[in-house]
């Protein structure tokens, strides 16, 4: 199976106060579990990301249960309002397991 | 599934949607309006629509497709620090609603919802 990578695209400095957006993306097949195998006619078993949280110092920013609807590569994107430097963290949850954590850092300008 | 009239199934989709969002709700009446929800009017592929939702004022919003398998597509929750309003890439079987729940930190509900033309369906395979 392809790496699983998260990525993040967010702003390293910000004004206190001011709003920014963050984008994340993360490498996953989202496998709905509705699938078939073309060759057994056999249903791929369902492996998708279910909980993706964005944590900023400690403080839960945005969180979001996904169902199988969400798409290949979960894209997410929000914004948020920048209380002073600090470090945004972010992990997604597999069905299976796994978390998969990355964090970026706000620094005020 | 194919046997039953058009009509029975679009109350069976209507079900599903109903029990989901009064299982959101938690029983509380769902008013229409206060939720914005953003999505392309044609799809030409339903294995990636990208959408977004926003509500002032929001603690929390359910977004649903009505015509999936399963209508659940996700909840977003939304902290002190977050703008109530995210965007995401969502899978739809057909031409449909979108349909997104805003929570209000008053306890009250709003709800919105958009169709979707899909060319090709995103639930193949």
């Amino acid at each position: 199976m392809a790496k699983i990578k998260p990525r993040v695209k967010a702003p390293k400095k910000a004004a206190v106060g001011e709003i920014i957006e963050i984008k994340t993306l993360i490498s996953h097949p989202m496998e709905s579990g509705q699938r078939k195998d073309s060759k057994t006619g056999e249903r791929i078993p369902r492996k998708i990301i279910n909980k993706f949280v964005a944590t900023f110092e400690g403080e839960e920013v945005v969180s979001a249960d996904l169902h199988p609807a969400v798409s290949a590569n979960p894209y997410i994107r929000f914004e948020m309002k920048v209380p002073g430097p600090g470090e945004l963290r972010f992990a997604w949850t597999d069905d299976d397991g796994s978390v998969y954590e990355t964090s970026s850092k706000i620094a005020i300008a | 599934l194919a046997a039953l009239p058009a009509g029975a199934l679009r109350a069976a989709e209507h079900a599903d949607v109903e029990a989901a969002i009064a299982a959101f709700a938690g029983g509380a009446p769902v008013k229409e309006g206060g939720v914005e929800v953003e999505a392309p009017e044609i799809a030409e592929n339903g294995n990636t629509v990208p959408i977004s939702v926003a509500a002032e004022g929001a603690e929390a919003i359910l977004i649903l497709a009505a015509g999936n398998p399963n209508p659940d597509v996700a909840t977003f929750h939304f902290g002190k620090l977050a703008v109530p309003a995210a965007s995401t890439r969502i899978r739809l079987a057909g031409t449909q609603d979108v349909i997104a729940v805003a929570k209000f930190a008053d306890g009250s509900f709003g709800r919105a919802a958009r169709t979707v033309k899909v060319t090709i369906g995103g639930c193949g395979g």
